[in-house]
C-alpha cells in the first residue's frame, strides 16, 4: 500500500522535526532517499532548493512533491496530511496544557540535548548536498578532475556573501542560479 | 481578547491563515512577525504577550513552525474548529503550489538553461545550508558548555560516518538532554532545589498524560506570576533561538 507508507514515511518526519524549517531535511533525507528511494539525491537537492523558492515549510514542500511524483495527487494529500498529523496533535496537547504546568525545566532539557544534535543532522543534510553539487553525484574523491570547479566557486562566493552581508538567502541562491545559467551550458 | 464567532470569522481566519502562509518565504521564523501584525495588531485578536509564548509552544513541538502556530492560533481563537481551519488554511498554498511545479518537473529538469539554474543553485543552497548550520554552530560553541558541544559532535559523527537513524539520534539526544538539566540542578544552588522538585512533580504528571510540558508564564495565577516570570527570564533567551 503506497499511500500508507507515504502516510507512514510524513507522519514520522512530522513528529521528529523538532526545531523547524530545516530540522526537517535529515529526516525527509533519510525517509525518502535512503530508506524508500522515492527521489534520488539529485532530486531531493531540487525540492530543498524549490522549497527555499517557494512559501511554505520544508517538510509540507517535500511531502507534496514526494506524493504528487509517487502516487499523484491523492498521494500528496496523504503524504502532506501524514507530515502535518503529529504537530496538530501535539499542539492541541500542549494548548491544553498551557495553563496545567508552569515549569519549563524539562522541555528545557530535552531542548537543550536537542538544539545540537539538530545543529549536527542539518549540518550533515547540506554536506550531502555540497558533494552532491561537487562531484555530480559520484563518489567524492580528492581526484582534481573528478570536482566541480564552477560549483566549488559558487558555493564559496555565496557563503561569502552570506556570511558577510547577511542578505537574504533568496536573493544569494537567484544569484547562484543566474552564475549556473551564465557559465554551465558553455563549460560543462 | 474579543471571541469572535460564526461563518465570517472563519473565512477571516482562513484567508488570513492562508495569506501569510502563501508570503511566507524562507523559513518558519518569518510567519511570527507577520501573525505578530496580522493577528495582533490588525485584529486584535491575541494579546501581544501571549504571541511570545504561542511561538515557545511551536517551536517546542515537532513539525514546521508556521503550522504550529496557526494551529494554536486557530485553537486560542475557537477551538478545534478554528485549529483546523488554520491549519487547512496554512497548508493549502505550498501543497497547490508544489503540486503544480511537480507536474512541470521532468519537463523542466531536461531543460539545458533550467538545468544549469538549478545546478547553481544546489551550490547556493549547500552555501545557504552552511551558513545556517555555521551560525548555529558557533552559537552553541559561545555558551562554553561542554555537554551541547560533544553532543553536537556525537551526532554528527553517527549521523554522517556512522549512518545511524536520525530519529534514534533525536531520542537519544533528548534523553541525555534531560538527564544532564537534571544532573545539573540536583548539583546546583539551593534555590534551585524548589525548582527541580516542581520539576520532578511536573514530569511525572506528564510522563501520566504522555505530553510534553507547555510554555510557562501566564498571569492567570497571580500567586505562582512571579517564579514563571523568573523562569522566563532565566531560560525565555534560549529558548526562542532553537532554530
Amino acid at each position: 500500500m503506497i499511500y500508507l507508507e507515504l502516510l507512514w514515511s510524513f507522519f514520522q518526519i512530522g513528529l521528529f522535526s523538532i526545531g523547524g524549517g530545516y530540522a526537517a531535511m535529515p529526516l525527509i533525507q533519510e525517509q525518502v532517499v535512503n530508506t524508500h528511494n522515492w527521489l534520488s539525491m539529485t532530486e531531493f537537492a531540487d525540492v530543498i532548493t524549490i522549497s527555499q523558492m517557494t512559501p511554505g515549510p520544508i517538510a509540507i514542500n517535500s511531502a507534496t512533491f514526494v506524493g504528487m511524483r509517487i502516487a499523484g495527487l491523492p498521494g500528496a494529500l496523504v503524504a502532506t496530511l501524514g507530515c502535518v498529523l503529529p504537530s496538530f496533535f501535539i499542539v492541541l496537547g500542549l494548548a491544553y496544557l498551557y495553563y496545567k504546568f508552569q515549569n519549563l525545566s524539562l522541555i528545557q532539557g530535552v531542548l537543550s540535548g536537542l538544539r545540537p544534535a539538530v545543529v549536527a543532522l542539518i549540518g550533515c543534510a547540506g554536506l550531502s548536498i555540497l558533494l552532491l553539487s561537487l562531484f555530480d553525484g559520484a563518489a567524492p574523491s580528492l581526484q582534481p578532475s573528478d570536482i566541480n570547479f564552477i560549483s566549488g566557486g559558487i558555493f564559496l562566493a555565496c557563503l561569502v556573501v552570506l556570511r558577510k552581508w547577511k542578505p537574504n538567502p533568496i536573493y544569494v541562491m537567484l544569484g547562484a542560479g543566474v552564475l549556473g545559467a551564465c557559465i554551465f551550458p558553455f563549460v560543462g | 481578547m474579543q471571541k469572535p464567532s460564526g461563518f465570517a470569522f472563519y473565512r477571516k481566519l482562513f484567508c488570513s491563515t492562508f495569506y501569510l502562509s502563501a508570503f511566507t518565504f524562507g523559513g518558519g521564523y518569518v510567519i511570527i512577525p507577520l501573525m505578530h501584525k496580522k493577528f495582533v495588531e490588525d485584529y486584535h485578536w491575541i494579546e501581544e504577550k501571549e504571541i511570545l509564548d504561542l511561538t515557545a509552544i511551536a517551536q517546542s513541538s515537532p513539525g514546521a513552525i508556521a503550522v504550529n502556530a496557526a494551529v494554536i492560533i486557530g485553537y486560542r481563537l475557537a477551538g478545534i474548529l478554528g485549529a483546523l481551519v488554520a491549519l487547512v488554511g496554512t497548508v493549502l498554498p505550498p501543497l497547490i503550489i508544489i503540486s503544480v511545479i511537480s507536474l512541470f518537473y521532468q519537463a523542466f529538469r531536461d531543460n539545458v538553461v533550467v538545468n544549469a539554474v538549478l545546478k547553481g543553485m544546489q551550490a547556493g543552497v549547500a552555501a545557504v545550508i552552511a551558513d545556517v548550520t555555521a551560525s548555529m554552530a558557533i552559537g552553541i560553541g559561545k555558551e562554553k558548555k561542554l555537554i551541547p558541544i560533544l553532543i553536537m559532535i556525537a551526532a554528527f559523527i553517527a549521523n554522517y560516518f556512522l549512518n545511524v537513524n536520525v530519529i534514534i539520534i533525536i531520542l537519544v539526544c533528548a534523553v541525555v538532554g534531560a538527564l544532564a538539566l537534571f544532573w545539573q540542578q540536583r548539583r546546583g544552588k539551593n534555590n534551585l532545589i524548589s525548582q527541580m522538585k516542581q520539576a520532578g512533580a511536573a514530569a511525572k504528571e506528564e510522563t501520566a498524560a504522555g505530553k510534553a510540558p507547555a510554555s510557562a508564564a501566564t498571569d492567570t495565577k497571580p500567586e505562582r506570576a512571579a517564579t514563571a516570570r523568573q523562569d522566563e527570564l532565566h531560560e525565555g533567551g534560549k529558548h526562542h533561538d532553537l532554530s
